[in-house]
């Protein structure tokens, strides 16, 4: 009837923007019972800001004054854009644990059951932990501002720092996502989904300069992705440092690194999705 | 709702399933025709949970044929799924939330808007008696609450089709007979059920039809009443509270029945099928129980049980597998609490 009424590229066109609409509605409906979700718990509050000023002032303090950098500002300037990676990695332990439990827990069998966007799980997962981790980054970036940072390379390229760690963030969040759907046990999530990002993040130009590191544990670190994405961060936030004298090529590797990452993690977490029962 | 006459609401034809080696489901055909209630009754690992998955668009079939309202469930998956609601084994709700919002949440969802879904989940807690705890993060319901929620949740977008996968297991007892006097509700609403479970007496109660499920085939299939005819009649059963005269007992009945008596060493319990001659085979037991000298508890007749139509059908209580709440347990000795057969 509709066909006979309409051309067939304008009706399949009117679908798609019909489908495309409801695909946005339900992942901001996913992502608006996520962050009540979030703030109704005390410990999710803890993890997502508690913790990431801790670090901040434990490096800042008590390892600092140990860390010899020859980089602008001094170590704080050197460090907080690494604690800002770190921070926006670890964020993704938020996405994996949550989206196991709802398996574990029959939440997404109820969901796949129902006539909503197949994506807006995976898309209101996503969308609620950026936001959540934009926040965080926030919040660190105004307690670095206490206790000595500055960003020394203008307001452009500062902005395009929190950028890059939320883009980063929500890399890592997509790998945890996928993660989280295929272990789909919440306590072995915690155990072994998770335990990788520890030496991406530590064994990276985060906290110390590589340079100190024992040659063989150099090779890695100088060549793994976090690395690059940081080094990138700090030169946008402070200009080139002993080893990083240029934004370009460190910023296009980022990119590709984090692109790539996602083409391949992105499909196998809506696999996962689609198969987790 | 269904057209009447168009056809059964829920159809299933030699529907197969595997996960690698284990084959959950080997040809299972039924019909549920609309606005009845089916029970699908089995023990654990029978294969209930994978068929429901397969009904509700979770699971993908190997082979067979799935209709739901005449709609494939896998060709036409998005229609199917505004026609049915679904509640697993584990109330599927945020803790975190309060009833109110888990309910609009799912209303959101199935895209009834934001008025319509707040009058919705209004009138669901108030149908479900969860009207004062309404406001309260649902991780203080009670295990009978919770599940109350998670049935209202599924119910929702008002489904013709109900897909209910043991919706009492692990519930105290209060908390299951409100779950059934629920359900009976529903069903007189007009909604067309389909309904797990491992007791038998849960099926009994709330199922017009009963298909039975062991090893991923249906072994028999019918109403409650026709399942115990299978059995051949009234069933004469009683206790030996000495254990060691058990074999003394069995001698002396067994010459009753044209069936060998059925006998639970652990609870010392012996059970006679003795077809229509219930009151002239009572007589007769207590003359031979007594000309042997062996006291008894409880002799009574009594009608088979589907606990007694498990047996007759598949040699094994459904009870060996799957501890049953109800009023008799047989050969239950060191099976674990009420498991769950995932999938």
């Amino acid at each position: 009837m509709t066909a006979a009424t309409l051309p067939a590229p304008e009706l399949a066109g009117r679908r798609a923007l019909h489908r495309l609409r409801w695909a946005v509605i339900d992942a901001l409906t996913i992502t608006q019972r996520n962050l009540i979700v979030w703030r109704r718990v005390p410990a999710f509050i803890v993890f997502t800001l508690v913790q990431p000023v801790m670090f901040t002032l434990l490096f800042r303090f008590v390892f600092g004054g140990a860390i010899p950098v020859s980089s602008p500002g001094g170590y704080v300037d050197y460090l907080m854009p690494g604690i800002i990676g770190q921070t926006a990695a670890f964020a993704s332990f938020g996405t994996a644990i949550a989206l196991a439990r709802e398996v574990q827990k029959g939440v997404l069998d109820r969901f796949r059951s129902m006539p909503m966007a197949r994506s807006a799980v995976l898309n209101g997962r996503l969308i609620a932990d950026t936001a959540r981790m934009l926040l965080t980054i926030l919040v660190i970036v105004a307690v670095g501002y206490l206790v000595g940072f500055r960003f020394l390379n203008g307001v452009g390229p500062a902005i395009a720092m929190v950028v890059l760690a939320v883009f980063f963030g929500l890399t890592v969040c997509c790998v945890s996502a996928y993660i989280g759907l295929a272990i789909k046990d919440e306590e072995s999530v915690q155990a072994f989904g998770l335990i990788w990002v520890f030496p991406l993040t530590f064994v990276s130009s985060a906290f110390v300069p590589i340079a100190t590191m024992p040659g063989w544990l150099q090779a890695f670190a100088k060549n793994q992705p976090v690395t690059l994405v940081i080094d990138t961060m700090r030169y946008l936030a402070i200009g080139p440092v002993p080893g990083v004298t240029s934004l370009e090529p460190q910023l296009w590797q980022s990119l590709l690194w984090l692109i790539g990452t996602l083409l391949v993690f992105g499909p196998l977490a809506v696999r996962a999705y689609r198969r987790a029962s | 709702m269904a057209a009447i006459g168009s056809g059964p609401a829920i159809l299933v034809e030699g529907l197969y399933k595997s996960f690698g080696e284990v084959r959950a489901l080997r040809g299972v055909d039924f019909a549920v025709p609309a606005g009845t209630v089916l029970g699908m009754l089995g023990p654990n690992g029978a294969g209930k949970t994978t068929a429901v998955k397969i009904l509700t668009t979770l699971l993908m079939p190997d082979a067979g044929l799935v209709q739901i309202e005449g709609l494939d469930v896998v060709r036409q998956a998005d229609a199917v799924r505004r026609r049915i609601g679904l509640a697993g084994q584990s109330a599927a709700i945020q803790e975190e939330l309060t009833g109110r919002e888990n309910l609009e949440i799912m209303a959101r969802l199935y895209h009834l808007g934001r008025a319509v879904a707040r009058r919705r989940a209004t009138e669901l807690l108030a149908r479900f008696d969860l009207e004062e705890a309404a406001d309260r993060p649902t991780k203080t319901f009670s295990g009978g609450m919770q599940r109350r929620l998670d049935l209202a949740a599924s119910l929702v977008a008002s489904p013709s089709v109900l897909f209910l996968d043991e919706p009492t297991t692990g519930l105290d007892p209060r908390g299951r007979l409100g779950m059934w006097d629920i359900i009976r509700e529903l069903v007189a609403g007009g909604t067309t059920l389909l309904l797990t479970t491992q007791y038998l007496e849960e099926a009994d109660e709330l199922a017009d039809e009963i298909v039975v499920i062991d090893r991923g085939q249906v072994i028999a299939a019918g109403t409650a009443e026709q399942l115990k005819d299978r059995v051949g009649g009234d069933v004469l059963e009683f206790l030996v509270p000495e254990r060691r005269r058990l074999a003394d007992a069995v001698g002396a009945v067994s010459g009753l029945a044209d069936t060998a008596p059925h006998v639970d060493d652990a609870a010392g319990r012996v059970a006679v099928g003795v077809g229509g001659r219930g009151s002239e085979a009572l007589v007769e037991a207590v003359r031979r129980l007594d000309a042997a000298g062996v006291a008894t508890d409880g002799l009574a007749v009594r009608r088979p049980s589907l606990d007694d139509v498990f047996l007759a059908l598949t040699g094994h209580s459904a009870e060996d597998t799957a501890k049953a709440p109800g009023r008799r347990r047989r050969g239950q000795q060191g099976a674990g609490g009420a498991g769950r057969d995932r999938r």
